[in-house]
């Protein structure tokens, strides 16, 4: 016991050293090369994926990355409720995967459909096989669409959609929107903790609101909640004051708690109404976020333990399938939220602990960071930021006391109107550190 | 531009990165280089950012990188992200930090400027400028100004001129001194000439801000 303590107090400060050996690039030492390269396969090119498979080749060149994602490029969420205020276009979300090719990331374009954990061996639906020494899974949310009575993934795709991936229903909500009379009326039902982007579904209200305030000047939103609070509640409200009349009964705004009935239990999609608890609502244009849970491919692969995927979180190595690693808005990472920044940080800590366990070296201690902006309107931008720690007795994500933190309230209209120009200088940098 | 000074500086902070980095043994502590990844997110791969109000941190000297969190820290400077994220940090992290950065090679890539307003900005920089801004404001003991954005140094010149944010020794009389003979058109000048050192030749679009668009800043 005491030999095992001191070899691992050694181990950890030799990793510490070969990461301060890292951090000089140039003189960095080359990895120790022991036979053949070690094989890394990563499944989904979101933000998670990409961001892993670019450190590892970063750090060791050595190493063997194979990147699997159905899709040719990457569209991100994150900015993407500009596409509905025409504040911005899809292509302008869209990335191919060149950048991590340059890197020497092999990109296969394929589904994955099972992870053998024995075997070490990844399946896609193209029947293609992968043997891999450590496996990374940044496969996103999946839905649960059993939540809702009368909703589904079809209906989702034709006439009342999600958009909580970007593409073609992101394009589907803008149409619907621009085609909406004056004087309409725009539903958004927001989902219960927890899901992707806590902020996400208020930053859409007032992306929203945004439109309409030059377009459909008399037309009203309604947010139904499943919840009674939420993410940067009390700057959203500020902002909705200033910009569009909130607390006023002129509100272009409204917000139904679920305490005050905003719950939804059923949709009848042909009338587009929503039956709540207390009272139906019906609206020209509704967009239903559904209550989320894990990918699919985390459940085919047996990593989840509920909803959600458990994971060490000094390495985000998974607690049910050791040599697979579990990130971003699959992983159950608490208390870090479903973020984009959130994945692009998790997923270092994993490179850096997959590096360190090839090389027989204990992992370093992580450190993780998460800022997310939110643009509520012209020239008023709001943020929230949080520094964290690992508490290893707890295995919980902490926020360092006395950091973090939302931007100020009541701020000048200077320190808002930068905050926009922060978020999209945010947007270039993330997936520059993702995937370029 | 001459080089000559920051070459064996950057030789210096590589080496002095080289020493910092070893921890002590058992003190369980991130390494310097997991806490600078986590900045990436905001200000691009290794400090080299792409988004036009976010500085590039990268080959900045670790002293004038612990100064900034610090002021931050403490809130010293106009509210930003920044100040909620810097009390995180202790000194010996932000020192960590600074080292990291100092030994990243800045990338910097290029961007819309006023090739006139460059061109006057330059004379404005040889006399009021250079002599702490070295090689035309190149990464050294001040603040990287060569090929930093241009909106971050506009944030940056506001904050100053409005009292949000600590003029250095001296700074203040010389930028007055600027505004005096240049009028209004000071900073504007001053602040497109920097930018400017970031691109092969003046445009008045916006530049690509691609990985495949760097140019590296030879140090
Ligand atoms: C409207 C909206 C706004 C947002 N705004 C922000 C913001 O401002 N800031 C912020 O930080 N975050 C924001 N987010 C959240 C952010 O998009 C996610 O948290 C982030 O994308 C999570 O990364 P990930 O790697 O877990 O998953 P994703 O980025 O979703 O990537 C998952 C990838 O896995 C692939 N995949 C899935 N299954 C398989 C399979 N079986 N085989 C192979 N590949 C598979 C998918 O094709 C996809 O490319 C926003 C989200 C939304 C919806």
């Amino acid at each position: 016991m005491k030999a095992d303590m001191k070899r691992r107090t050694f181990l950890r400060a030799a990793g510490g050293a070969a990461g301060g050996a890292a951090a000089l690039g140039t003189l960095g030492f080359p990895a120790l090369v022991l036979g053949a390269s070690r094989r890394v396969v990563v499944v989904g090119g979101g933000v998670g994926g990409c961001t892993a498979a670019k450190y590892l080749r970063k750090l060791d060149p050595s190493l063997s990355v194979t990147l699997i994602d159905p899709e040719a490029s990457y569209t991100s969420c994150f900015m993407s409720n500009e596409v509905l205020s025409g504040e911005r276009t899809l292509e302008s979300l869209t990335f191919g995967y060149d950048g991590l090719r340059g890197y020497g990331v092999t990109v296969v374009q394929d589904w994955v459909v099972g992870i053998d954990p024995d075997q070490q061996q990844v399946t896609t639906q193209g029947a293609q096989h992968f043997d891999y020494d450590a496996c990374i899974v940044s496969p996103g949310v999946g839905f649960k669409w059993d939540a809702i009575d009368g909703y589904n993934e079809q209906i989702a795709n034709t006439s009342i959609p999600h958009a909580w991936f970007a593409g073609p229903q992101t394009l589907l909500l803008r149409q619907q929107l621009q085609a909406m009379p004056e004087g309409g009326h725009v539903i958004i039902v927001a989902p219960p903790n927890p899901f992707k982007c806590p902020p996400g579904p208020y930053e859409r209200a007032s992306q929203i609101a945004l439109y309409c305030q030059h377009h459909k000047p008399r037309a009203k939103i309604t947010i139904l909640d499943a919840k009674d609070a939420f993410s940067k509640q009390g700057l959203y409200m500020e902002g909705w004051r200033k910009l569009y009349g909130y607390g006023t009964d002129n509100s272009m705004i409204q917000w139904v708690s679920a305490a005050a009935g905003g719950a939804v239990e059923e949709l009848d999609p042909d009338t587009r109404t929503l039956v709540g608890l207390v009272e139906d609502f019906q609206g020209d244009v509704v967009n239903i976020i559904p209550p989320q849970k894990a990918g699919n491919i985390a459940f085919a692969a047996d990593l989840v333990d509920g909803d959600w995927c458990p994971v060490d979180k000094r390495t985000f190595e998974s607690s049910r399938h050791p040599g697979i690693y579990v990130l971003g808005d699959a992983s159950s990472a608490a208390k870090m939220p479903k973020s984009a920044y959130a994945a692009n940080s998790q997923a270092k800590v994993a490179a850096a602990a997959i590096i360190a366990r090839f090389q027989d070296q204990e992992p370093g201690d992580p450190t993780f960071v998460n800022t997310c902006y939110s643009v509520v309107g012209e020239d008023f931008g709001i943020s929230v930021a949080a520094v964290y720690n690992l508490d290893s007795d707890t295995n919980t994500i902490e926020p360092i006391p006395g950091s973090g933190g939302v931007s100020p309230a009541n701020a000048s209209p200077e320190i808002r109107k930068r905050e926009v120009s922060y978020a999209h200088s945010w947007f270039k940098n993330v997936i520059n550190d993702m995937m370029e | 531009m001459n080089h000559k000074n920051t070459l064996p500086k950057h030789l210096r902070n590589l080496l002095l990165a080289a020493c910092t980095a070893l921890p002590a043994a058992g003190v369980a502590r991130p390494s310097g280089q997991a806490l600078a990844f986590t900045c990436a997110g905001c200000h691009g791969t290794d400090g080299s950012s792409v988004g036009p109000s976010m500085p590039a941190i990268a080959g900045m000297d670790p002293e004038v990188f612990v100064d900034a969190m610090q002021a931050y820290r403490e809130d010293k400077r106009n509210p930003s992200i920044m100040n909620r994220i810097a009390k995180a940090y202790s000194d010996e992290q932000l020192e960590d930090m600074g080292w990291f950065f100092a030994s990243q090679r800045l990338r910097v890539f290029p961007q819309a400027y006023d090739a006139a307003l460059a061109a006057q900005g330059l004379e404005l920089h040889q006399q009021y400028c250079e002599k702490c801004h070295e090689n035309g404001g190149l990464p050294g003991d001040a603040g990287t100004l060569a090929g930093q954005w241009i909106p971050y140094l506009h944030y940056t010149m506001e904050d100053f001129i409005n009292g949000k944010r600590q003029w250095p020794r001296k700074m203040k009389r010389k930028v007055e001194a600027a505004i005096e003979a240049a009028g209004d058109q000071a900073i504007p000048a001053l602040v497109n000439y920097y930018g400017s050192q970031s691109s092969t030749g003046p445009t008045m679009t916006t530049g690509t801000t691609g990985a495949s668009g760097a140019e590296e800043q030879e140090q």
